[in-house]
């Protein structure tokens, strides 16, 4: 049960990255993109990481991915333009992929740890015990964090008062 | 509790629940035509029915025989999924709302919430970070508007879409830190365990609810943030009629625009289940041991309905009084007064939490 929703939140997460890349229109692509997000928050909520599933949810759909949307819906982006593509691209694109994939597939597959699936609640799920590690363990790398996202919205108010004036 | 009785039990609870809420949301519609007619000095609906109570079934199958028109240059997949959505994401969010205790029946206790069980020591318990869950699914409720908006090729229904979308995010950030200070006194996240927090009474009679515990600040402010979150008067800007035709719906017809109106209530419901269960206590409320056994079972679904319709009651009322806001005044209001003092509110429980411990 556990590995079959594995697959299928898997093949969801995948498939909706292709068609994100394949789509013509900006919109389905911005759609496309809320399904990966969508999917890899089910694939860590069988993990039995409820709290990061449902901060995934909340921070990626339901935040980052709607200024998206609100973004193309206010310009009006319509078709891509086609742009005749380059020959190396068109050469070496899909022998590419593959040579790359395969290393990917190698380097994972040195440094996997054990021949098993995670079982549910092995990570930490629960809020609380995340709350810890995050003010305990990795003070250091949270405060660093905060800061720069603190940075980034000083940018932006800067940014937003220069154009008003 | 074997699997195949968790399937059933799970299926009944949540036919109850749907139909329920649906026949809820139904004459939640008739209530407001009914009050807001009575506070303009005219009937509401009279004629089908005693009261006007079949009215809403009048009008449902309206909806469903009217022309399901769809206008040509709309983006056809897209429109079609928005309404969808919206109503999906407004029927979703029930299923975390602890409506009552634990029930035995036929030698099965449950307690009366979709996602709720009874652990191994029979104690009710649910889903752990069930309130985030919830803003999740209100977070989501976005795309249905926004969508809509803009696959309909209409400038009245994009400028409705996008006050609307740029709305509900700008107000979801003080909904979600106004109920911050209630999560930091009950120190869970679970909505069962944020009710079991609040059981038990000063002197005998008063309460212990979270709006009487220092709340009531958090309080206004979810109350406000979540009328801006259902696109309600005063805050209806994304559907305001006299400068849009009807906002991000008004290429949507029969069925679809029923599906909307249809999320727009519901949406009011489930907010009004949240406001109780985090403020208001959820379901607990006096006991009244001088009643036979009988109706006692049933006096937690009776508080927490009556909670129900006292804030379905108060968004009619308000409906009924307040004019609508100017756009840069609702910007400004959201931004610098809810959430300042959402920030504040969070402050100054954090401080007292601390000081207690």
């Amino acid at each position: 049960m556990h590995q079959f929703l594995f697959l299928l939140f898997g093949a969801f997460c995948v498939g909706g990255a292709i068609n994100l890349l394949i789509q013509r229109k900006t919109i389905n692509s911005a759609l496309s993109l809320i399904v990966v997000m969508g999917s890899l928050a089910l694939i860590y909520l069988l993990l039995g990481a409820e709290f990061v599933a449902i901060v995934q949810v909340i921070i990626y759909a339901g935040a980052i991915m709607v200024l998206y949307i609100f973004v193309i819906m206010l310009l009006n982006a319509g078709q891509e333009e086609d742009a005749k593509g380059s020959n190396v691209a068109k050469i070496f694109g899909i022998p590419g992929l593959f040579a790359g994939g395969m290393i990917g597939i190698w380097v994972l597959l040195q440094h996997r740890p054990e021949e098993k699936l995670i079982p549910i609640g092995a990570l930490y799920g629960p809020a609380d015990k995340v709350g810890m590690m995050l003010f305990t363990k990795y003070l250091l790398a949270f405060e660093v964090t905060s800061i720069l996202v603190l940075i980034a919205i000083m940018g932006a108010v800067v940014l937003a008062r220069r154009s008003n004036s | 509790m074997s699997a195949l009785t968790f399937l059933i039990v799970a299926v009944i609870k949540i036919a109850v629940t749907l139909g329920v809420l649906l026949t809820v949301v139904a004459y939640t519609v008739w209530l407001e035509r009914k009050v807001v007619g009575r506070m303009q000095n005219r009937w509401g609906p009279s004629r089908v029915g005693p009261f006007g109570l079949l009215q809403p079934l009048a009008d449902g199958i309206k909806f469903l025989l009217k022309e399901d028109l769809t206008p040509p240059y709309v983006e056809k997949n897209i429109y079609l999924l928005a309404p969808g959505l919206s109503l999906i994401m407004a029927l979703t969010s029930i299923a975390l709302v602890p409506i009552g205790p634990v029930i035995h029946l036929f030698g099965i206790s449950t307690p009366v919430q979709i996602t709720g069980v009874v652990n191994a020591a029979g104690q009710p318990s649910d889903i752990n970070v069930g309130i985030l869950i919830v803003l999740g699914i209100t977070s989501l409720g976005v795309y249905g508007i926004a969508l809509a908006g803009w696959s309909s090729n209409s400038k009245y229904s994009l400028l409705g879409s996008l006050r609307a979308s740029a709305q509900m995010v700008s107000y979801e950030v003080s909904l979600g830190l106004s109920l911050v200070g209630v999560l930091l006194m009950s120190s869970t996240l679970s909505l069962s365990g944020i009710v079991h927090a609040q059981l038990g009474t000063w002197f005998g009679f008063i309460p212990q609810w979270f709006i009487f515990r220092g709340q009531f600040v958090a309080f206004f402010i979810y109350m406000m943030a979540a009328f801006a979150e259902t696109n309600r008067i005063p805050f209806d800007l994304p559907e305001a009629e006299t400068e849009l035709v009807a906002g991000y719906h008004t290429e949507y017809s029969a069925m679809k625009f029923a599906m909307f109106f249809m999320a727009e209530y519901a949406n009011m419901v489930t907010v009004a289940c949240i406001a109780s269960v985090m403020f208001l206590g959820g379901w607990s409320g006096p006991s009244l041991p001088f009643l036979p056994v009988a109706v006692q079972a049933f006096l937690p679904l009776l508080w927490f309905s009556s909670k129900i319709f006292f804030f379905l009651f108060l968004y009619i009322w308000i409906r009924g009084t307040l004019p609508r806001f100017r756009y840069d005044q609702l910007m400004a209001f959201g931004w610098k007064f809810l959430f300042p003092l959402a920030l504040a509110n969070v402050v100054v429980t954090a401080f007292f939490v601390a000081i207690r411990a």
